[in-house]
């Protein structure tokens, strides 16, 4: 019997490596300097050991570290990104793009400049999560200056193309801005090939700590973003503020790991999604949502159909998982990404997201699969749906009382 | 989200679920919501001759705050007439198992499935004194 509760939403955030937060203690008591103090030893440590985790972020997506700009988080780097740059572009044109499955950390700031009077193209993906790339092409306008277009998502796992989409991007002058937050240590990133302008990083999500991320901003072709942040000119002036030196450190030790270790980490990750998806997949009426082949291994979501996610998630509640479910959301809407993959609403309401991840065992996922038998078969045997299904009878042919 | 022990108790012990036949002229059905809001409920009430309502079944699908507010009004129906029964009020449903505001929906839909029991079987009622065929429940 595994240790209760089983932690399952490696996608919502992850515990810090034990080796990482080895690394990072000593900066918080000892080496505390400012590394913004250029007159003293405490100084010139700090910003000796931030610029080694540059080098070290740089290393794992391999860029130039001077590339790199430190921000609280990907929400903040989506942000910088995308009003950064549509904010200095904007006397090339005023038309962005971006998909509708994207992070709200994209689609607010995307929002927000359209009330700052841009015009945004919110693209549908396939009904497996993917950006069809015509569509795209089709999308881009000559007073098109930025498309933002996630690598992983952080729902379904998809990862999109961003190989080509970033060809069709630089042909047509387009700058090209991706949110990594999902897939650093999950899908291999190389910047010295790909076509991308600029990229969100987060700490959090590959085993770092929360509260620190990155921006990566090219340097050749030279990117220009508006800064966000005033006040003392850090980071080259694109982001002002005291660098948090021990979140910093925290981050490189983090993405370091993640670049030594995650082809063999990745391999045993998809053995055990592999198994719960085997595991689970014998029973009746369960759909895969997203696409299985291009997809980190890390992310399975399904929707058990007829019964309630947020039910679904009471009953095992000794599973850490989260749900497209309303009923986890003070909105009552369900996943908007699941819809936008045209899922029904009762799927979308019926789904749950497992993430596993570097501290998942095997004993963790047989406990899971035995789990989600023994309670969707008692969520089945309440619900009005189950029986109409199994009476054969059409759940669209009925006119339902909508509330 | 926590829960209350009274909405815990009710998901991890529901009261009657179930059902009765639903041509049997004793029966009242209701069914309300709809899969794409995320709940449905149907209500059975078997009433006995003197217009009390002797038994109740349910079966939902929803959240948790769904399923215990249709399995406590499984019990609060118990042993009333169908009047008393429609006076129980979704505010009453939400006090006694403490739902947080954004769950008020769930007390709301089961005062509704009450109703739509007790206008299925009175429905019922008038159409079988004229002889015909029981409604179908489906529709309900």
């Amino acid at each position: 019997m595994p240790k209760l509760p089983i932690y399952l939403d490696y996608s919502a955030t992850t515990p810090v490596d034990p080796r990482v937060a080895e690394r990072m203690i000593p900066y918080l008591t000892q080496q505390f300097g400012n590394p913004a103090s250029r007159s003293h030893a405490f100084g010139w440590d700090a910003e000796k050991a931030v610029e080694q985790a540059r080098e070290e972020v740089a290393g794992l997506v391999n860029c130039d570290p001077r590339e790199i700009v430190w921000t609280s988080g990907a929400t903040e780097s989506d942000n910088l990104a995308i009003k950064g740059a549509a904010q200095f572009y904007k006397g090339k044109g005023k038309h962005l793009i971006t998909v509708r499955t994207e992070h709200k950390a994209v689609l607010d700031p995307m929002r927000e400049l359209e009330r700052q009077g841009f015009e945004v193209t919110y693209l549908d993906p396939e009904p497996n999560g993917l950006l069809d790339l015509d569509q795209f092409a089709g999308a881009i306008r000559p007073d098109t200056i930025l498309a933002s277009v996630m690598h992983v998502n952080n729902e379904i796992g998809v990862i999109q193309d961003i190989d080509t989409l970033g060809e069709l991007c630089r042909a047509r002058g387009v700058l090209f801005h991706v949110d990594a937050a999902q897939s650093t240590g999950k899908a291999p990133i190389d910047l010295g090939r790909l076509k991308v302008d600029l990229m969100s990083f987060s700490a959090h999500k590959t085993y770092g700590p929360k509260g620190i991320g990155a921006l990566y901003v090219r340097r050749k072709p030279r990117i220009r973003i508006e800064a966000q942040m005033h006040g003392g000119g850090h980071e080259r002036g694109m982001r002002s503020g005291t660098l948090a030196t021990h979140q910093i450190v925290g981050m490189g030790a983090a993405y370091r790991i993640a670049a030594e270790e995650m082809a063999t980490e990745n391999e045993r990750i998809r053995m055990l999604r592999d198994k719960l998806w085997a595991g689970i997949g014998t029973l009746d009426e369960v759909h895969l949502n997203g696409d299985l082949q291009r997809r980190v291994p890390h992310n399975l979501n399904a929707s058990f159909n007829f019964v309630e996610g947020e039910s679904l998630m009471m009953a095992i509640k000794d599973l850490a998982v989260s749900s497209g479910s309303a009923c986890t959301s003070a909105s009552l809407e369900p996943s908007y990404v699941l819809k936008a993959l045209g899922r029904s609403d009762e799927l979308a309401h019926s789904s749950i997201r497992f993430s596993i991840g570097r501290f998942t065992t095997e004993e963790e996922v047989d406990y899971a699969v035995q789990l989600l038998h023994k309670h969707v078969g008692k969520l089945r045997e309440l619900s009005p749906l189950w029986d109409m299904h199994c009476a054969g009878i059409d759940l669209n042919t009925v006119q339902w009382a909508a509330h | 989200m926590s829960y209350s022990d009274k909405v815990l108790d009710h998901y991890e012990n529901p009261r009657n679920v179930g059902g009765f036949t639903a041509d049997d002229a004793s029966v009242g059905t209701g069914m309300v919501g709809a899969p794409a809001c995320g709940d449905v409920m149907k209500l059975q009430i078997k009433v006995n001759d003197d217009g009390v309502i002797e038994e109740a079944r349910f079966k939902t699908y929803g959240c948790g705050s769904a399923i215990a507010s249709s399995s406590l009004v499984t019990e609060w129906v118990k042993g009333k007439t169908l009047d008393q029964a429609l006076a129980i009020k979704n505010t009453d449903i939400a006090e006694e198992l403490a739902l947080p505001p954004v769950k008020i929906h769930c007390s709301i839909l089961a005062e509704d499935a009450i109703k739509a029991a007790v206008a299925d079987y009175r429905t019922k009622h008038e159409v079988a004194t004229e002889g015909y065929a029981s409604c179908d429940p489906k529709a309900a």
